[in-house]
C-alpha cells in the first residue's frame, strides 16, 4: 500500500474508533447508575486517539529508519574498492544504485527478470528509454545492490503496511475495551491536546535553531578562508569574482556594507518616525471615530504592499524626480543643468524606505498610545490641560517605553530591508557621508553574492553566510532590547 | 455676582440660614448619541458645603458631575443642553476657556489615577501647566501645601521622588486630591473617590473631605449612604436621570419626602 492509502486507512480507523468509542460511552451512561465522569465525545476521542496516535507514529518512524537500513543492506553488496572516481563519494554510488532500482521498478516483468545477468552497459540504454538517466560512472556490481535494494523496499512496505494498520486495530480495540463510567477521558485528552501544543512549538523553536546554526556552520567556514577581523573590520568590499577559483581571495570588508545599512535605515527612521509618531498621535488623540474607521484601514493597505512595489516606485519614479529636482536647483543657483543627487542614492533609498515604514510606526504606536488609560487622560483634562499638554506630558511619557521598543523593531525591520535597497541603493560599496550619492547595504550584497553561478566552497559565496549572520546578530540584539524594554516597563499602569 | 437663595426647604429640618450659590445647573439634559441620560435636571450647590449626589447606578449622577466641569466634552458624541453657571457666569457659553474653568473646578475621579510620575511631578502638574508657580521654591512650596491640606504630606515627605503608582490605594486618591487642590479651584468635584478604597482608606479620605469644605465647594457621587450621610449637608437624589428629591441631608435621611428616596435609602433598591 502506499503511504498515503495507510495514512488514509488509519484515518478512517480512527474515525470509526470515535463513533465506536462514543456510541459505547453513551449506552454505558444509559444502561448504568452514575454519572459518566466525562461527556460521549471525549471517549469518542480518546478511542480516536488511541487508533490514530500509535500507528502514525510508527509510520512516521518507518518512513524515517526504513530508507537508513536499504542503503547498509544495499552496501553490504558493495565491492571493497569501489573504483577511482566513487571511493571517496559512497554516498554518489548510493544515489545512483538507488536511481538503477528505481528504473528497473519501472520495466516490464519480463524483462525485469533478465536484469541481474545483464552489465551496466546493457543495462543503462534500457533504463534511460525509461526515463532514468545513469551516469556514465555507473558500475556493473551495482545491479545486484539495485536489486537488493528493490527486495528490501518491498518487504519494508509490506511490513510497515501490516504493523501500522494493525496498530491502528490494536490502539482502536484497547481504547474501547477500557471505556467505562469513570475513566477520565477527558483529563487524557486533554493531556493529547497539550503534548501537540508542545509540539508545535518545540518545531517553531527548532526550525529557528537550525536555520541559526546552519547559517554558523556555513559561516564558519568562511572565517576559515578569510580571518574574521578582515571581515569585520576591513574597509574595502572587493569580492573578486573574477578571480574566484584562482588563489587571489579578494577582501571582504564589512565595514562599508554596514555602514551603507545603518545610514539608510537612518534616513529611513528620520522620514518614517515623526510621521509615523504624528500620525498616531492624530488617529489615538484626536481624530474622531468616522476619521479613525475610515484612516486605520487605509495605514493597514499601506502596509501590505509588497516591499518590491516600493522598490520600483523609488528606482523609477522618487530616484530620476529627485535626480531631475537637483539638476533643476543646481541650475538656478549656478547656471550649470548637473544633478548632484544620483538616480541611486542613499536619500531615494532611505525617503522611500521611510515610507514604507509610516504605516509600521503609525500602527504600533498607535495601539500603545491607545492602552494608555483613559483614566489618566481624563485625570490631565480634568486638571484643566489642553489636549497637546496632554499628550506631551502625560500620554508620550506613559508610552514612552512601549514606543521605543517599537522604535527598535522599526530599525530592525529597516536593516534587513531588501528589495528596497537592492532597486534604489546601488551596488557600489562606498563609505560617504554625502546622502546624495550611492552607497550599498549588507542585504543588497547578500543578493548580489547568491546570484548566478554559485560554488559554496568559495568564499565569494560563503561570505552570504557571515553577512547573513552580522545582519541577524544587529536585529537580533535590537529585538532583545526591545524586549527588555517593554518587560521591565509593563507594570506601570497599575 | 452671586445669587443667595432660600436652601431652606419646608418642614422641621429647616435651616435658617441662606447660603450663596456657587454653581446653578438649569434644565440640564444630556445626550449620548440618541439616547437622552439627563431629563432636566435643577440643582445648586451652595458654597462651601458638600454637595452629595445619590441615587442608583446609571442614574447619571456622573453624567450631571461631568457637566459642572465640561468633562463631557472630552466624550465623543455627547451633548449637553440647558445652561450650567458659575458663580453666575454661563459655563457653555462659547467665550467660556474651558481650560480655565477646569482649573476652577477640578475633579477626582473613582478609581486613583496618579500620573506614571514621582509624587513631587503629580501635584506639580497642574501649577505647571498653568504657570501658577513664580519659580522653583515657590513650586515647591504649593506642592507642600497641597500635600498638607490633602493630609498626605507627613506620610511621603521623604519620597517625593519616588512614583505616585507606588502608594497604597487611599494614599493615591489623596494624592490624586492634592493634585487637584494645586490649582486652587473652588469647586472640587468627586466622582465616587471611595469606591476602590478599604474602610480605613475611606474614613482617612472622609474625614479630609469634611476638612476640605472650608476652603472648597464639594460635590461629590457616592453609592453608600452612610458615606452621604457622614460627610454632605445637601443630597440631591437622582432617578432615571432626573432629580427626584434634594434638600438637606439630615432630613433625607430622616424624613423623605419622595417614596422613591425612602425606598433607595433604606436599601429596598438600588
Ligand atoms: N460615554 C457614554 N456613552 C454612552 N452612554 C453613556 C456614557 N456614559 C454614561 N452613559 C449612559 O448614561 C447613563 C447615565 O450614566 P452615569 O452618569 O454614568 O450613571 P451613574 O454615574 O449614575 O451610575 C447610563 O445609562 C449610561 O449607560
Ligand atoms: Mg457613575
Amino acid at each position: 500500500m502506499s503511504t498515503s492509502a495507510i495514512i488514509l486507512a488509519v484515518l478512517a480507523i480512527a474515525i470509526a474508533a470515535y463513533a465506536l468509542a462514543r456510541r459505547k460511552a453513551a449506552g454505558i451512561a444509559a444502561a448504568e447508575t452514575g454519572k459518566l465522569h466525562s461527556m460521549p465525545s471525549y471517549h469518542g476521542a480518546y478511542g480516536l486517539f488511541w487508533a490514530a496516535l500509535p500507528a502514525l507514529l510508527a509510520l512516521c518512524a518507518w518512513l524515517i529508519l526504513s530508507p537508513i537500513l536499504a542503503t547498509q543492506d544495499m552496501r553490504s553488496l558493495y565491492p571493497d574498492d569501489l573504483g577511482p572516481q566513487l571511493s571517496a563519494f559512497p554516498g554518489v554510488a548510493d544515489d545512483m544504485t538507488r536511481a538503477i532500482a528505481e528504473g528497473i521498478r519501472r520495466m516490464p516483468d519480463a524483462v525485469r527478470a533478465t536484469v541481474h545477468q545483464m552489465p551496466i552497459a546493457e543495462l543503462s540504454p534500457l533504463l534511460a528509454g525509461l526515463g532514468v538517466p545513469v551516469a556514465s560512472a555507473a558500475q556493473d556490481w551495482m545491479i545486484p545492490a539495485a536489486l537488493q535494494r528493490i527486495a528490501f523496499d518491498d518487504w519494508s512496505r509490506l511490513a510497515m503496511t501490516i504493523v501500522v494498520i494493525g496498530l491502528a486495530l490494536a490502539g482502536a480495540a484497547f481504547a474501547l475495551s477500557r471505556i467505562r463510567l469513570r475513566l477520565t477521558a477527558r483529563n487524557r485528552v486533554e493531556a493529547v491536546i497539550r503534548s501537540f501544543l508542545v509540539l508545535a512549538s518545540t518545531i517553531a523553536v527548532l526550525t529557528t535553531a537550525g536555520i541559526v546554526f546552519s547559517m554558523l556552520f556555513e559561516a564558519m567556514e568562511f572565517f576559515h578562508m578569510v580571518p574574521i577581523t578582515d571581515f569585520l573590520f576591513g574597509t574595502v568590499w572587493d569580492p573578486r569574482f573574477a578571480a574566484a577559483g584562482t588563489n587571489a581571495s579578494g577582501q571582504f570588508g564589512l565595514v562599508p556594507l554596514l555602514a551603507g545599512t545603518l545610514y539608510i535605515a537612518f534616513v529611513a527612521m528620520l522620514v518614517a518616525v515623526p510621521i509615523g509618531l504624528f500620525a498616531a498621535v492624530y488617529m489615538a488623540e484626536y481624530a474622531n471615530n468616522r476619521v479613525r474607521s475610515v484612516v486605520k484601514p487605509l495605514l493597514e493597505v499601506l502596509a501590505g504592499i509588497p516591499t518590491i512595489v516600493y522598490g520600483f516606485f523609488a528606482l523609477i519614479t522618487v530616484g530620476p524626480f529627485l535626480r531631475d529636482i537637483s539638476a533643476d536647483i543646481n541650475g538656478l543657483l549656478t547656471g550649470t543643468y548637473g544633478s548632484f543627487i544620483q538616480a541611486q542614492s542613499i536619500l531615494t533609498a532611505g525617503l522611500v524606505m521611510g515610507i514604507m515604514l509610516i504605516p509600521f510606526v503609525s500602527s504600533l504606536s498607535d495601539d500603545i498610545i491607545t492602552a494608555v488609560p483613559r483614566s489618566l487622560r481624563d485625570g490631565s483634562l480634568g486638571l484643566g490641560a489642553t489636549r497637546s499638554e496632554t499628550v506631551k506630558r502625560v500620554i508620550l511619557p506613559a508610552a514612552l517605553p512601549g514606543i521605543v521598543s517599537a522604535l527598535l523593531l522599526t530599525m530592525s525591520r529597516a536593516i534587513g530591508e531588501t528589495m528596497i535597497v537592492v532597486l534604489a541603493a546601488g551596488i557600489a560599496a562606498n563609505i560617504t557621508i554625502n546622502p546624495f550619492e550611492a552607497m550599498t547595504t549588507v542585504t543588497v550584497k547578500i543578493v548580489s553574492q547568491l546570484t548566478g553561478d554559485l560554488d559554496f566552497t568559495s568564499p565569494q559565496s560563503l561570505v552570504a553566510f557571515a553577512l547573513g549572520l552580522t545582519l541577524f546578530a544587529i536585529t537580533l540584539i535590537l529585538n532583545v532590547v526591545a524586549l527588555y524594554i517593554v518587560r521591565k516597563y509593563r507594570e506601570q499602569y497599575d | 455676582m452671586m445669587e443667595n437663595v432660600s436652601f431652606a426647604s419646608t418642614g422641621a429640618h429647616a435651616r435658617p440660614v441662606d447660603l450663596p450659590v456657587k454653581m446653578h445647573g438649569r434644565k440640564v439634559e444630556v445626550f449620548y448619541g440618541q439616547k437622552q441620560a439627563l431629563h432636566g435636571v435643577d440643582l445648586e450647590i451652595p458654597e462651601r458645603q458638600v454637595t452629595a449626589l445619590i441615587g442608583p447606578s446609571g442614574c447619571g449622577k456622573s453624567t450631571f458631575l461631568r457637566c459642572l466641569n465640561r468633562m463631557n466634552d472630552t466624550v465623543e458624541g455627547a451633548r449637553v443642553v440647558g445652561d450650567i453657571t458659575l458663580d453666575g457666569e454661563d459655563i457653555y457659553n462659547k467665550n467660556i476657556d474651558v481650560v480655565e474653568l477646569r482649573a476652577r473646578v477640578g475633579m477626582v475621579f473613582q478609581k486613583p489615577n496618579p500620573f506614571p510620575k514621582s509624587i513631587f511631578e503629580n501635584v506639580a502638574y497642574g501649577p505647571k501647566i498653568h504657570g501658577l508657580a513664580k519659580n522653583k521654591a515657590h513650586l515647591r512650596e504649593i506642592v507642600e501645601t497641597s500635600l498638607k491640606r490633602a493630609g498626605l504630606f507627613e506620610e511621603v515627605k521623604d519620597r517625593l521622588d519616588e512614583p505616585g503608582t507606588g502608594l497604597s490605594g487611599g494614599q493615591q486618591q489623596r494624592l490624586c486630591i492634592a493634585r487637584a487642590i494645586a490649582v486652587s479651584p473652588e469647586v472640587i468635584l468627586m466622582d465616587e473617590p471611595c469606591s476602590a478604597l478599604d474602610p480605613i482608606a475611606t474614613a482617612t479620605v472622609e474625614e479630609l473631605i469634611d476638612e476640605l469644605k472650608q476652603n472648597y465647594t464639594i460635590v461629590i457621587v457616592t453609592h453608600s449612604m452612610q458615606q452621604a450621610a457622614r460627610v454632605s449637608q445637601r443630597t440631591a437624589m437622582f432617578h432615571l436621570g432626573r432629580i427626584v428629591e434634594v434638600g438637606p441631608t439630615e432630613k433625607m435621611f430622616s424624613n423623605p419626602d419622595d417614596k422613591r428616596t425612602q425606598d433607595y435609602i433604606t436599601g429596598r433598591f438600588g
